[in-house]
């Protein structure tokens, strides 16, 4: 765990006057199962979209794997192995469950934009995509149009989109966001599952998730990290705590590791 | 969750399944094909089964990029106008050949022709257009066809001018035993394009790149996140689209063997988007319908009465507004309540619904002939069934308006009736 | 120089009406996201509306009712037509105007038969104001001068002065924000909608008898005015002010020159009876929109002065 998988160094991003991150540096080490939390608003979201490529930076740099991501394309940054996940469900909303996960996989498997193939021919698809789908726990729900599948499955199939693709580094945005207890639990067992072996980097805002989870935590507040460490540093941390006052503050110290 | 082994196979449809939707229906539409003939259909239905074969692949093609794609195009018909004029300049070649290439070449071949050009076409104009996506696409389309058909009409060795350029499908030699000169040989020439059209196009559909086509359709945003350029995405299906319209116009060069710049302009652009969205844009099936419909109603209904082209508009709005799935949308709603276990609740609310379809039908075909023959001036009158409906009898006017109230009516009726169903 | 300032004159107060049946346009498009493809048709019925009114009153009383009536129809064609069509997204919306396009075209010939009808300009403006290089100038050009100007100021005024200009101009940039205002939006939507009409039938009703009154006058009308709208940008009123005169007066200069390839690119050996060499800038007026919207689409989305992409 020397090598890093994900750097950030200095990025900045404005929305006209607007300040939103100013000033992050995140390094995140090969197979670390990195968190970021923070209250709402605080540029969570807008990190990884500049990470994935969505907005472009307005300063600093972004690097996987050692190489200058930042400035490249969304699509180009996934091709190199990051691949991430919405905070709003963000599918294929008129196709099947299989042909959602099924889109994810294509390019992986070097099958591009090809048009002199039967996708339904091609074994190696429909075993990754069968695969994935088993492991999600989507399989007798393959065949649903997207759109009518109840809240939770779809953030699961969010979560499908985003592993299909065997990318290296897997973001995911508030990926048990409304779902209920059981769900969550659930959802957290395929997280683990999915990013074994991987570099994960989630924001999240159950406390027990991200205490469970997370080898370390960074805390994001108004576009600055205040703290960044292992789970048991960030509990002890007297800015964090200021910066979470009242319930959350007891959430962040019943939570076990 | 344990581990279980999977069977990629028992994913997706059965192999019976697969078989029925997507191998019996070319099966028998091939056989539809093949028995036509033996019908003995006139010369008119002839020329008319060729119109509606070039329209089935014209249609299929524009559904590329409105229903697969999401992209809306107010310019597809240049596409086929290039085809098609390059095939006629091709017809004149070959007559004027002395051996060589275009000496041997069969006519049969044009629509080969018509597809190059049509992808060559796409992909010069989709090459910017294809940066853009929704309204700002059309837009170019739009602008892309007053373009081509004003610029047609400044290069007379090319278009041909307002007269156009023709040309003669019997040059050449034969093929498959077929000279193209008798209209029975032009269907099979057609038939046997509209198939090959038809099945490469479903085809697509189901290729990666078929299927990545849809996802950008539905989510451009996350394409991007699944390693594909959306951008890119569009414009291959662009040129797919241009290419296979750009065949419809190799056909069409055969069939009609003239080619003018008003059929690069946006009223047969039109007509296609009209065709292809009334046939129903979501099901693959509903272009073909559309372009039956469409084709038939346009060689028809002119001959009839001369508001056809108003009942085209209404019958457009009133498909837009309330059946946006289309005829194939209907079709297949109807195949469905068929099936369907409370199969006598659904023919309940048809029955009601159809009633009232049908009442305010009649009230409109009366107003618009009606008012069509006040407005002709002639003195002329309405007699459907022997009645004499002229403007100034109050039997006119009962007959316009008490059936269209009664269908507001049942419609309403309806609607409440089987709300909560 | 006569070409010139004809052309300028003739060029401003085309680029005017154009102005005048884009303004409408813009505020629809931009509030609504509608592109409605038949607002050259209520351009149409403007002119049309004028012509019969005109026949049995005058043609003040034509000024003022024609256009209150084509907003009328507007407003119904929003309330029992678009609203319904919303719910199934833009495209839906683009092809139900496409749609009524249609349908306007064949009711005004129904109506008013498929030839040009003789809708004249008032005999109390149909004189020679004065005359330029020997040329007369007629004063009802003069007249549509001043009354798109008076309609210029008149939004203006009602954009920048009053209450309801404040909720539309906020509508123009924010959409999605004048419901979060309290504001009726379907009111607010359906009222645009209608005024919007409104103003296309006035310039149908003084630009009906400039030109030509006839059914064909919303098709060749029809796709300019979208060029004017995206040229202009999105939510911009002066945009589409400037893409307007702009177009106006290219048109209008485009069409006085006689010069023709082989003149201008001589010297590269053109000759003017070769194909290329002969086509006149003249022939070329009509295509020039086009060029530009295609342009403008691919090198600057948000239009000439417009802050949000179409
Ligand atoms: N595209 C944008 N334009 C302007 N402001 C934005 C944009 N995206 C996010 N913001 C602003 O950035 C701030 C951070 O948002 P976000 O990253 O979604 O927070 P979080 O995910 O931490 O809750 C918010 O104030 C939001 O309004
Ligand atoms: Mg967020």
């Amino acid at each position: 765990m020397t090598q890093s998988a994900l750097k950030l160094i200095n990025v900045h991003k404005s929305f006209g006057p607007a300040k939103i991150i100013q000033g992050v540096d995140l390094d995140i080490a090969k197979g670390e199962k990195h968190a970021i939390i923070g209250p709402n608003g605080a540029g969570k979201s807008t990190l990884f979209n500049l990470v994935s490529g969505l907005y472009s930076l307005s300063d600093g740099e972004v690097q996987l794997n050692g190489k200058t991501i930042s400035g490249k394309r969304p699509f180009e940054i996934n091709r190199m192995g990051l691949s991430r996940s919405f905070q709003v469900s963000n599918i294929f909303s008129n196709m099947s469950v299989r042909e959602n996960v099924r889109c994810g996989v294509l390019w992986s498997l070097g099958y591009g934009y090809s048009f002199w193939r039967n996708v339904g021919n091609l074994k190696e698809v429909q075993e990754k995509t069968g695969h994935i789908l088993n492991e999600v726990g989507l399989l007798e729900k393959a065949n649903l149009p997207a759109a009518l599948l109840p809240y939770a499955d779809q953030r699961t199939l969010e979560i499908a989109i985003t592993i299909a693709g065997g990318a290296e580094v897997i973001m995911l945005d508030e990926p048990t966001a409304g779902m209920s207890h059981s769900e969550t639990d659930r959802a957290v067992a395929l997280i683990e599952k999915a990013s074994k072996g991987k570099t994960l980097l989630i924001v999240e805002h159950d406390m027990g998730v991200v205490f469970g989870l997370a080898d370390r935590i960074s805390v994001l507040v108004y576009g600055e990290i205040i703290a960044t460490g292992k789970p048991e540093e960030i509990r002890g941390d007297p800015k964090v705590r200021e910066a979470y006052l009242g319930e959350e503050a007891d959430e962040i110290e019943g939570a076990s590791a | 969750m344990t581990e279980v082994s999977i069977n990629p196979a028992a994913l997706g449809p059965t192999a019976s399944a697969k078989f029925r939707e997507r191998v019996l229906p070319f099966i028998l539409f091939g056989m539809v094909l093949v028995a036509i003939p033996f019908f003995g259909p006139s010369r008119t239905t002839m020329t008319l089964l060729n119109h509606i074969g070039i329209n089935i692949v014209f249609a299929l093609s524009y559904n590329m990029l409105l229903g697969r794609a999401g992209l809306l195009s107010f310019g597809h018909a240049v596409y086929l106008g290039l085809g098609g004029y390059f095939c006629v300049h091709i017809l004149n070649w070959i007559d004027a050949a002395d051996g060589g290439f275009w000496g041997n070449l069969p006519v049969f071949s044009m629509p080969i022709f018509g597809f190059a050009m049509g992808a060559a076409a796409g992909a010069v104009i989709g090459w910017p257009s294809c940066k853009r996506a929704g309204t700002a696409f059309a837009m170019i389309s739009l602008g892309v066809a007053e373009l081509m058909s004003a610029g047609a009409f400044m290069f007379d060795s090319l278009f041909g001018g307002e007269m156009g350029i023709s040309g003669d499908r019997m040059a050449g030699p034969d093929f498959l035993g077929l000279s193209l000169g008798p209209l029975a040989d032009v269907y099979w020439f057609i038939a046997f394009w509209t198939f090959f059209g038809v099945v490469a196009m479903f085809a697509f559909t189901r290729t990666p790149l078929g299927k990545l086509s849809e996802a950008t359709r539905d989510n451009p945003e996350r394409v991007q996140f699944i390693g594909y350029n959306p951008t890119r995405v569009r414009y291959l299906v662009f040129i797919f689209a241009g290419a296979f319209a750009g065949m419809a116009g190799g056909m069409s060069s055969v069939q009609d063997e003239i080619f003018t710049p008003e059929n690069l302009s946006l009223i047969p652009s039109g007509a296609i988007l009209i065709a292809a969205y009334v046939g129903g844009i979501r099901y693959f099936s509903g272009p073909i319908m559309g372009a039956i419909v469409m084709t038939y109603m346009g060689s028809n209904l002119s001959d009839y009465t001369a508001g056809w082209l108003l009942y085209l508009g209404l019958m457009f709005i009133c498909v837009v507004m309330f059946v946006p799935d289309g005829i194939a949308g209907l079709v297949f709603g109807f195949w469905r309540g068929v099936r369907s276990p409370n199969r006598s609740e659904v023919f309940g609310k048809w029955a009601w619904q159809v009633s009232g379809v049908v009442l305010m039908i009649v009230s409109i075909i009366i107003i618009v002939e009606v008012a069509f023959r006040w407005s002709d001036g002639y003195g002329e009158v309405f007699e459907p069934f022997g009645l004499a409906l002229s403007h100034t009898s109050i039997l006119t006017w009962i007959l316009a308006f008490v059936p269209l109230a009664a269908g507001v009516v049942l419609m309403r009726h309806a609607a409440a009736k089987y709300e909560e169903a | 120089m006569e070409t010139i300032v004809f052309s300028l004159l003739n060029g401003t107060i085309y680029g005017l009406l154009l102005f005048m049946l884009s303004s409408g346009l813009t505020l629809i498009f931009s509030m609504m996201g509608v592109l409605n493809f038949a607002h050259a048709s209520f351009y149409m019925l403007g002119a049309y509306c004028a012509y019969t009114i005109m026949g049995v009153t005058n043609f003040w009383l034509a000024l003022l009712l024609a256009p209150i009536l084509v907003g009328a129809v507007g407003m119904g064609v929003e309330r029992w037509g678009l609203r319904k069509v919303h719910a199934n997204g833009h495209v839906a919306e683009l092809l139900f105007t496409f749609g009524l396009a249609y349908l306007i075209d064949e009711v005004v010939k129904i109506i008013w038969g498929r030839t040009s009808v003789n809708y004249k300009v008032p005999e109390s403006l149909d004189f020679t104001l004065f005359t330029l290089y020997g040329s007369n100038y007629p004063a009802y050009r003069i007249f549509i001068l001043f009354v798109s100007i008076f309609m210029l100021v008149s939004l203006w005024y009602l954009l920048k002065k009053t209450r309801v200009g404040l909720i539309i101009q906020a509508a123009l940039t924010h959409p999605h924000m004048v419901g979060h205002l309290g504001h009726n939006v379907p009111l607010v939507f359906m009222g645009v909608f209608g005024a919007g009409c409104a103003l296309a039938g006035l310039a149908g009703v003084i630009g009906g008898n400039y030109f030509i009154t006839d059914p064909a006058m919303a098709v060749q009308m029809g796709p300019i005015v979208f060029v004017v709208v995206v040229v202009g940008g999105l939510g911009s009123l002066e945009g589409a002010f400037v893409a307007a005169m702009l177009i106006g007066i290219l048109q209008t200069s485009a069409v006085s020159i006689n010069a023709s390839f082989a003149d201008i690119f001589g010297f590269l050996g053109m000759t003017a009876t070769s194909e290329v060499g002969g086509i006149t800038i003249a022939s070329l007026a009509p295509m020039l929109p086009f060029l530009m919207l295609v342009l403008i689409l691919i090198v600057k989305p948000t239009g000439l002065m417009g802050d949000r992409e179409v």
